[in-house]
């Protein structure tokens, strides 16, 4: 199990270099300069212009500010935001746990709905439930975030009412921030008022961002519950004269969630991606709305830090999905 | 009264061209301690017959029966609870592919535990030495160690034996094995031949055989139903079926053995396939691979006669002493003078 784990480590090395390539280059190559969007619309002296480029580094060679990153990066250092000079490790953190918090309730949402959905429809299979869930699941599957979000927020928060347009929490509680997550710094402050609105302000981002990532648990599920209903030891297990419950819940889903947490891992990606839209749409502060303003105004080292950072959770995530295909499969383990 | 009682025993597939019959009016009777076998080329219809009587079939099959009573319960009245409490516990089976009949998530004793805990109950503890009690006699080396197994590091005679410790863990009085040994090596074949025959000795069981190898019917069975495009085409004693089979299909089988083929050079076979659903001739199903076939067998769908102990389906059973006057000799059959088809000496099944 040990060397399972270190040589999944050692894979993700070349991916992580790609991916230090790929966001160095990326944002390099859109159109735009970051010392004349700093100027705005005043203009800069040519004099002025080269100063700051050489101030910031940018005078160099490619290559060697490539490098120069990746010697940053070997020692936990991204460079200082262009805009507000800060580090951007530190704004990374500020703004992570937030968006943490809304992916985990989203996924916790896709997870808790999706897969029963799943299970049933192919239990169900051909029935009028099976259509039924998998027509909404396609649905929800093919529904724009940015627009499912305004429908939602047009019909539970302004029609009815019932929920919070936006923000993370209401502006009558102030919560001192101890993990960053809302809900827990709420518990830790012992303000149930405040868990309780910090609850209500995560309802409707969580739907929207969880949407997409349920649409494909529940099919990856039911597809993977009926492969393995048609397995011989499905067959035996009602020989074994057991309760249909268990045969389901126990005989075959245990082996069918095998495909279904890779397509779970695969998800933290997407929510991560997803989280983008959702924070804009809901002013939630967290790194999708960070990267989203530090692209407009091309500041580099905020770009390339939160892009390399994003992408080495997602490779932990799938390393921890990988380990966790061992707890369940015992044909990985031994 | 018979432990397992079945009569007429039809068996549908609801399929996209209609309803396939996969297994129409078979009848079965088997007594306590008895050793059956049911015996035919694939397609036709030995594992889905004994599928439908443990219920064990998928959404798709119709299964429908004049009477299916296991030890004089309907098996077609009880509640699904009731039924649960049968299939597993006094009738079990074992399949024909043990690598892939257990499940690869959980241990060897795991799986043993959840039929005797299902079925029997008890406490773990006397539930774990149930299970090692249980590998030791389908002869498992070691069972204190293969209890902690997962099914991968099994090789197949022992996931089979696995698979019979499970079936008779909660001592059934039936035991329905399916084609147990056509996955394994030779070898392993006649092991778990001998582990099934043994136990059933030992515990006076019965067991139903299902396989198309008529050597293996010829070591183990004592009643024997040829099965045959999923019509019962004969039922005989062992050692009568052997001397005198009824049915040209039956016979052309134990041609195709090689003990009985003598100095010929090259081994009998049955030309032509089992027909599937969409190739059912009309007449005898048989009738396109039988050398005996005439124009009424194309025409005309047998019926066994009601005198015949071996309820052969065929217009013209073959010559039987029990029987007396070989059907052909009756004088009503226009088609009886038809000298190919009652040639007493045949000398081989191909043409």
């Amino acid at each position: 199990m040990f060397k399972f784990f270190l040589v999944k480590l050692a894979q993700l090395v070349p991916t992580f270099i790609g991916v230090t390539i790929v966001a160095f280059s990326f944002i390099r190559l859109l159109p735009g300069d970051p010392i004349l969007l700093m100027a705005g619309e005043r203009g800069i002296s040519a004099e002025r212009y080269a100063e700051l480029k050489s101030q910031l580094g940018f005078d160099r060679s490619l290559i060697v500010q490539y490098f120069d990153f990746l010697k940053g990066l070997l020692h936990g250092d991204l460079g200082n935001s262009l805009v507000t000079h800060a580090p951007v490790m530190d704004e990374f953190m500020s703004r992570f746990p937030a968006t943490l918090e809304l992916s985990l309730f989203a996924l916790a949402f896709a997870v808790i709905i999706g897969l029963p959905a799943g299970v049933l429809a192919a239990v169900k299979r051909g029935k009028t439930l099976d259509h039924t869930v998998m027509g909404i699941s396609l649905t929800g599957y093919s529904m724009p975030i940015f627009w499912w979000g305004l429908l939602l927020i047009m019909l539970f928060s302004s029609t009815l009412g019932w929920t919070p347009v936006s923000g993370r929490i209401s502006y009558m509680y102030f919560i001192e921030p101890v993990t960053g997550f809302m809900t827990i710094d709420s518990l830790i402050a012992g303000d149930w008022g405040a868990f309780l609105s910090s609850l209500h302000y995560l309802i409707l981002p969580s739907i929207v961002l969880g949407t997409i990532p349920l649409a494909v648990i529940a099919r990856q599920t039911r597809s993977s519950m009926l492969e393995v209903l048609g397995e011989d030891y499905v067959r035996t297990a009602r020989a074994k004269g057991l309760s249909n419950f268990r045969v389901i819940m126990v005989h075959t889903l245990r082996n069918a969630l095998i495909s279904v947490v890779t397509v779970i891992g695969l998800q933290v990606g997407l929510l991560l991606a997803g989280a983008i839209p959702t924070e804009t749409i809901f002013s939630w502060p967290g790194i999708g709305k960070w990267m989203i303003d530090a692209i407009s105004r091309r500041d580099y080292p905020s770009v390339q830090g939160g892009l390399v950072l994003i992408a080495f959770i997602v490779m932990i995530v799938n390393l921890l999905v990988d380990l966790a295909y061992g707890v369940i499969n015992p044909r990985i383990r031994h | 009264m018979a432990l397992l009682d079945i009569e007429g025993l039809s068996v549908r597939f609801k399929t996209s061209s209609g309803l396939f019959a996969a297994v129409e009016n078979v009848d079965i009777n088997v007594d306590r301690g008895e050793v059956w076998s049911i015996v035919g080329e694939s397609g036709s219809g030995k594992s889905v017959s004994m599928l439908a009587t443990m219920g064990l079939l998928p959404w798709t099959a119709q299964v429908t029966a004049d009477k299916m009573a296991f030890d004089g319960q309907d098996l077609q009245q009880l509640s699904s609870r009731q039924r649960r409490r049968i299939v597993g516990g006094e009738m079990s089976m074992i399949f024909q592919e043990p690598m892939s009949s257990l499940n690869p998530c959980f241990t060897v004793g795991t799986q043993i535990d959840e039929m005797i805990k299902q079925h029997l109950g008890g406490s773990r503890k006397e539930r774990h030495e149930r299970a090692l009690d249980l590998l030791a006699q389908v002869g498992i080396p070691d069972p204190a160690r293969r209890i902690k197994a997962y099914p991968h590091q099994l090789s197949g005679g022992m996931s089979q034996r696995v698979m019979i410790a499970m079936a008779i863990s909660c001592n059934p009085r039936l035991l329905i094995a399916d084609e147990p040994t056509t996955a394994l090596d030779v070898t392993i074949q006649a092991q778990i031949l001998e582990l099934l025959l043994k136990l059933q000795e030992d515990t006076g069981m019965a067991l139903i055989l299902i396989t198309h190898d008529m050597g293996v019917v010829a070591e183990t069975a004592k009643h024997v139903v040829v099965q045959y495009a999923g019509r019962q085409v004969e039922k005989q004693d062992v050692k009568s079926l052997f001397a005198h089979p009824r049915h040209p299909y039956t016979e052309a089988l134990l041609s195709a053995l090689p003990e009985r083929a003598g100095d010929q050079d090259r081994l009998p076979t049955i030309p032509g396939v089992v027909p599937g659903q969409h190739d059912r001739p009309s007449g005898c199903l048989f009738n396109p691979r039988c050398q005996y076939a005439t124009e009424h067998c194309r025409e005309v769908e047998p019926v066994a006669a009601p005198d015949d102990p071996a309820s052969t389906l065929c217009h013209y059973p073959l010559d039987h002493p029990a029987v007396g006057t070989p059907p052909s000799a009756t004088p009503q059959d226009p088609l009886a003078s038809n000298p190919s088809s009652h040639n007493p000496s045949r000398p081989e099944v191909r043409p």
